[in-house]
Formats: C-alpha cells, sequence, structure tokens
C-alpha cells in the first residue's frame, strides 16, 4: 500500500486545517491537497486547492472520488463551547461527521486513511478518574457536557467505520487544550483575564499542548500509518496553580465550591463569562497519557510548561502592540508584487515591511547597492535587519569596496554571521520569519 | 529543552522501521517506559500534583515536631525497604484522624539511606472535597486508582504505601485497636503483582492510641462519618516495623483472583502477627 500522496483536509478555513495545510504543501510528497470549507480560507496557502462545500455527502463523495482522495484528514471537530453555540457545535461535531464518514465509506472509495482530530473531553474530567488517561480507558459515567457528548458521540461513529472498513487506517487523535497565539478557546480566555478565577480549594491539573504540535502530530499521522487511538498531549501536568504564576498572573478563588453553577451565572453578568465546560476542568482537571504516540516516533516541540511559557510571551506581546496601535499584518498583494512583479528590482525592492520606513531613495536602480550611498549611517544601521540575506551580502561587498563607514561594516557582519547561525540551526527561526519568506 | 533526557539517536530507526512494517503493532508495555516525560527541573510540583514547597513546608514544621518530639518515633528494618525500583509498602491504618502515612513517609525521608519519597495511595473520601482534596494531593497523595498505581510502581518505580484496611479501619471503636479489618478487596496486592515489584509489609504501633476514637456523631453519620475524637492527637509512642519484602516477580499465577486473595491474606497475617509482638513488649502507651 503506498503512503498517502492525495490528501483532503475538511474545515480548511479553521485555524488547524488551514496551517495543516501550510505544513503539508511543503513536501513535494503530497501531490494533491483539497481543503473543503463553507468559508474562505484565512491562511496563506500556495498550491491547496479549496472548494467551498457544506459537508453534504453526496457533493462530498464526488470530490473524493474524482480526485482520487487516498487520505482524509478530518480537522472539523468544535471541543469548545466559545467558538460557537451549542446547536451548531452539535451540528458540525456529530452530524458532521456522520455526513464526512458516509462520503469516505463505500467499497469503491479511494480512501485509504483517515485521520479525525478527536478532544481530551472524550474521556471528561472527574475526582475519581485515573491521574493519567490512556488510549483504553472508557468514561466511569456518562457524560457530563454537552460538549463531552459531541465528542463522545463524533468518536463512536468513527470507530464504527473503522469496524465497517478494515482496509481503512483510521487514526483518532484525542488532544488536549491547545495554547497558541492566535487561537480562540475557553481555557485561553480564562487565562487571557489580568486575573484568572479559580474554584476555592481546587487547583486542578491541566495539560496542553501547543499550536505547533498540534499540527505536528496531524501531519505525523498523515505520514505515517497509525492505527488506533492516540491521546495527543505534551509533556508535564501542571497544577492550575503554576500555569498562573507561569503566566504571572493571581488566581483568584472567586468561585465557591458549591453552587459553582450560580455563582458562574453571576460572574456572567458581570460581564465575565466561565462556560458551564470549563467548571468541570476547573475543579478536577485532567492528565492524558502521551507515551503511544511519543512511541509512534512523534516528538513533541514543546512541554506543556513551554508551551505556558510561550503564551505568556505572546500575552506580554499582545498587550503592548494593543497600546502602539495596529499590529504589522501580512500584506498579501504587496508580498506578491514585491515576489513576483517583473518591474521589482535591486535593493529597494526587499524592505518587505509596509510601513513607510526611512525608505532608500530611489537612486540609479541599474547599480542596486548604490542608493545606500544616499542613506545617512544611521538610517542603514536600522535597515539592516530587515534586508534579506543575499542583499546583505551584496551591501556587504558594495561598503567594503566604498571603505569609509566601518560601523556599517561591522554590522553587516554581525547580521550575516547571526543568519548563517540560525540557517545552520536548523528549521524554522521562531519569531519574525519574514526576511526568511522573502528570500526564497 | 536540549537536556532532556530522551534516547534521541535510537527514535530515528524506529520510525523508519515502522514506516517498512506497516502492519504495526502497539509497543510492549516496556517500551513505553523510556517514553516517561523528562524532568524539567525548574518545576515545582510533579505531574501528580505534588508541590515541593507546601510539602517541605509541612515537612520542616509539623511533621518534623511530630516525629521527633510528640510520636518520638522509633524504625527497625528500614532496610527491608529496597534502595531503588519500585516497592509497595501495606500497613496497618488506624486513628481517627491517620496520622501514620505520613510518619511512614517522614520516616523514609530521615532513616533510609536514600531518603527515598513516598506516594501515599489513598482511597479517600477526600478526594472531591474542597480544600482538604487538594492538600492531600500536595503533599503527596494519589487515588488508589489501579492504573495510577500501576504507573508508579511499574512504570515510574516508585514507592506507593497503601492501607488496605481503607475507611473500615478508621470507623472501629478503640476496644478493636490492633485487630486488622480485612482487606479492601485485592486492589493492592494486584497490582505489585502487575507491576512485579516486591510488597514490603508495615506494622505501625501507637497510631490507634494518637487519635482514639470513641464513637461517632450519630445525627451526622448521613453526611460524613464524623469521628467523636480528642482534638488533637495524643502523644503517643510511635513504632514502626518495616518486615521483610515478600517479592513477586517470581510468582506466576497473577490472574488467578483466588491466589492474589491468598497472597494478601498471608500479607494481613504477617502484619498482624507483628503488630500483636510489638504490643507485647511495650510497657507503655506514651514512653514505649
Amino acid at each position: 500500500m503506498p503512503g498517502s500522496r492525495r490528501v483532503l483536509i475538511t474545515s480548511l478555513s479553521s485555524h488547524w486545517g488551514g496551517r495543516l495545510a501550510q505544513q503539508l504543501e511543503r513536501d513535494p510528497a503530497f501531490e494533491t491537497i483539497v481543503g473543503v470549507d463553507t468559508t474562505e480560507p484565512k491562511l496563506e496557502l500556495q498550491r491547496t486547492e479549496f472548494v467551498k462545500v457544506e459537508t453534504d455527502d453526496g457533493l462530498l463523495r464526488r470530490i473524493v472520488r474524482a480526485a482520487g482522495i487516498d487520505t482524509v484528514v478530518d480537522t472539523r471537530l468544535i471541543p469548545d463551547p466559545l467558538v460557537a453555540s451549542l446547536g451548531r457545535a452539535h451540528e458540525v461535531n456529530v452530524l458532521g461527521t456522520r455526513r464526512l464518514l458516509a462520503a469516505c465509506a463505500g467499497s469503491h472509495s479511494p480512501v485509504r486513511k483517515l485521520v479525525f482530530k478527536s478532544s481530551a473531553h472524550f474521556y471528561g474530567s472527574d475526582h475519581d478518574a485515573p491521574a493519567f488517561f490512556t488510549e483504553e480507558m472508557g468514561r466511569t459515567r456518562p457524560a457530563q457536557t454537552a460538549i463531552e457528548g459531541d465528542v463522545i458521540a463524533a468518536e463512536h461513529a468513527v470507530a464504527e467505520f473503522a469496524r465497517a472498513q478494515p482496509e481503512v487506517t483510521v487514526t483518532v487523535l484525542r488532544f488536549a487544550p491547545a495554547i497558541g497565539g492566535g487561537l480562540r478557546a475557553a481555557h485561553l480566555g480564562l487565562l487571557g483575564l489580568p486575573v484568572v478565577p479559580a474554584i476555592l480549594g481546587f487547583d486542578p491539573r491541566w495539560q496542553f499542548i501547543h499550536d505547533d504540535d498540534v499540527v505536528g502530530v496531524l501531519a505525523h499521522a498523515v505520514g505515517h500509518d497509525l492505527p488506533g487511538v492516540y491521546n495527543a498531549a505534551a509533556d508535564g501536568v501542571l497544577a492550575l496553580s503554576e500555569v498562573v504564576s507561569l503566566l504571572g498572573k493571581t488566581l483568584l478563588p472567586v468561585l465557591p465550591p458549591w453552587g459553582t453553577v450560580f455563582a458562574a451565572m453571576q460572574l456572567r453578568r458581570l460581564g465575565l463569562r466561565v462556560p458551564v465546560e470549563m467548571l468541570r476542568d476547573l475543579r478536577y482537571g485532567r492528565g492524558l497519557d502521551n507515551r503511544r504516540l511519543k512511541a509512534s516516533g512523534y516528538r513533541f516541540r514543546y512541554t506543556s510548561r513551554e508551551a505556558v511559557q510561550k503564551l505568556s510571551a505572546h500575552q506580554r506581546l499582545r498587550r503592548l502592540l494593543r497600546s502602539g496601535g495596529e499590529a504589522y499584518r501580512y500584506e498579501r498583494e504587496v508580498e506578491e508584487f514585491l515576489r513576483w512583479s517583473p518591474s521589482v528590482q535591486g535593493l529597494e525592492a526587499l524592505d518587505g515591511r509596509p510601513a513607510p520606513a526611512p525608505a532608500p531613495a530611489p537612486g540609479p536602480a541599474s547599480t542596486g547597492t548604490g542608493g545606500y550611498d544616499a542613506l545617512v549611517e544611521s538610517d542603514l544601521l536600522d535597515l539592516i535587519p530587515s534586508l534579506e540575506t543575499a542583499a546583505l551580502a551584496q551591501l556587504r561587498a558594495h561598503e567594503a569596496d566604498r571603505g569609509s563607514r566601518r560601523r556599517v561594516l561591522a554590522a553587516l557582519d554581525q547580521q550575516l554571521a547571526r543568519r548563517a547561525r540560525a540557517a545552520a540551526g536548523a528549521g524554522q527561526p521562531a519569531g519574525r520569519g519574514n526576511d526568511g519568506d522573502l528570500a526564497e | 529543552m536540549a537536556d532532556r533526557d530522551e534516547p534521541e539517536p535510537e527514535t530515528g530507526v524506529t520510525v523508519e522501521l515502522r514506516l517498512e512494517d506497516r502492519q504495526r503493532r502497539l509497543p510492549a508495555a516496556a517500551d513505553l517506559r523510556e517514553q516517561l516525560p523528562g524532568l524539567e527541573a525548574e518545576r515545582q510540583v510533579t505531574d501528580w500534583g505534588r508541590s515541593e514547597r507546601v510539602e517541605g513546608v509541612v515537612d520542616r514544621t509539623l511533621y518534623d515536631f511530630l516525629y521527633h518530639y510528640w510520636f518520638r518515633v522509633e524504625v527497625d528494618g528500614i532496610e527491608n525497604v529496597p534502595a531503588d525500583g519500585g516497592a509497595l509498602l501495606v500497613a496497618n491504618h488506624a486513628g481517627a484522624m491517620p496520622s501514620d502515612g505520613a510518619m511512614i513517609a517522614k520516616a523514609m525521608r530521615e532513616e533510609h539511606p536514600r531518603r527515598r519519597a513516598v506516594q501515599l495511595a489513598t482511597d479517600s473520601p477526600f478526594a472531591g472535597f474542597p480544600g482538604l482534596g487538594m492538600l492531600v494531593t500536595k503533599l503527596g497523595a494519589v487515588a488508589a486508582h489501579p492504573a495510577n498505581l500501576h504507573r508508579l510502581l511499574f512504570d515510574e518505580r516508585q514507592l506507593v504505601l497503601a492501607f488496605p484496611e481503607g475507611h473500615r479501619a478508621q470507623r472501629k471503636p478503640l476496644g478493636q485497636r490492633y485487630r486488622l479489618c480485612p482487606f479492601d478487596g485485592v486492589a493492592f496486592a494486584r497490582a505489585a503483582l502487575r507491576a512485579r515489584v516486591p510488597i514490603v509489609p508495615v506494622a505501625v504501633l501507637g497510631a490507634e492510641e494518637a487519635l482514639p476514637r470513641f464513637g461517632s456523631l450519630a445525627p451526622l453519620r448521613r453526611i460524613a462519618h464524623l469521628p467523636l475524637t480528642t482534638g488533637l492527637p495524643l502523644p503517643a509512642k510511635f513504632r514502626i516495623r518495616f518486615l521483610e519484602p515478600v517479592a513477586t516477580d517470581e510468582l506466576e499465577e497473577d490472574d488467578d483472583p483466588g491466589f492474589v486473595e491468598s497472597l494478601e491474606g498471608d500479607i494481613r497475617a504477617l502484619i498482624q502477627e507483628n503488630l500483636l509482638e510489638l504490643v507485647a513488649q511495650r510497657r507503655s502507651v506514651w514512653l514505649g
């Protein structure tokens, strides 16, 4: 059986769907990537084909067959009451899953692999639960919240599908709550508050998974054959108090241990929304045993603690950006122009930032580096970090010829050395990755 | 991140093998032990919720005082506790608000050459209770769920202290002191057998008199078994005796419930015998 080549991603416009598509695009082994959703994708995609379609099994089935899809990655699941209303969540989680499975089923279906993104809500959260859920453990009691019920029903449908279609490799990934910059979720909303409310007398154990790892795990499941259920949660289970202190915030046990739901409703009147689903997590929390996934060869990039530290950095940054006006936004048209337009030449094009920085004077474009002679030394120094590596080398040669500005030369050397180190350090340098994009 | 102790070079190989072998079998249980999360030195709370800081404070103040001055704990046979690897300590439980668990854990830290930490397996009614449940977790208690016991004993190779008598020991009247209640099911012996770790029986003398239970507040019985006791522990003399470990790694019949039961019976008899011996030797409840 050949590996996955033709992939269909559901919910392409969601954060996960889009990021997974971006990740798979980089690997030429995937010859076709098709994404379906009801809204336009929000992330930049290069070769992923987008089809605007409701989860309608008839249409989906036609797409799957016509495109000869061998792998379906289902990232639709909404495990969070903040993202959609409960009715909408049920529609997507349960009915949508059934429709999707129906589209993949059938004796002539080309689908050989199904990766289903599930949630740790499957296990629920209880005081008599084991400290680390393994994949075989069922629940001790029926679903406590609507979302839990949805997840269980969806997984039930997937399990049924796996039984009926033994030739399809079915991977179910139960994800812990994700942490990442642009995400919206109930637990992130709670941790984003200046003071984090808690239930008096409880310090639940929370486990997370970083945004990058969510995408990494999904891609891992697409690239390898992993039949069965896998818990996807980073190493380390933190106490809520630990999480809050890592974020540099204060834990405020304002919710009483009894009558918590009522108190949460009162808080809501004050403008603080703590969803009922969160209350169980705030009381008991949950830990997952991630060893089966690790044994399958996946390496987590972040531990739970490191993920929270990333979140902390993000929160601090966001505060700064909010006060300093609008944040930098990726401007597609400008990028496209700079990258592809035949009229763009030489160094003038290379400062990709939309802000009208002290732009180099449009000097004689034929020499390429000529415009820089007109710049004051300090302006040039400011400009250096935003240039791409090739241009830096060019400028370095130019300045060396000219030989008069030693500080510029030194700064150039320093920048070049840093780039070389970053390139040697393998993988995408975190943070501001825009320079790298332009260089490609 | 670089200092996490994970076997880097091997994983690439396993991935390759897995890719070829499409019919991937689930890795054997022994494999999964390699996949335990690495230690993060900066953390003060373990994955189980045990807090170094809270435990340290209580240990230095309350436990230290109780151990050295109030109960004047005397320990023998500490060398019977293995220096490394998992082991299940099984002790008799007593007193209205048991102090025996804390004292055994303290003895391990004070007297054992390796100063091993002990996780206390409780089937505590406080588990879902605000405040108390949180506190005992921070002090090193873990719910006595079979999966928890197996992970602690087999995967993490820790010491686990269990009181198989359960709550019954706390409800028995003062007249029946040092008479062991029947053990609660066979969960503990089975956990040790499954994990193939030795069982170390422990006999504790003194806990029964430290917080005697005279009765219970009958009208409140429906809500909680509130014991009628002295408010503070009395200064009874404690003696803790660690007995020879019972090896389980050569026993094979771990699936046979009858066998597990008989093993548990043996251990119970062993503790009972030693307890009576200790009581016979004791001249005074308070002075030992």
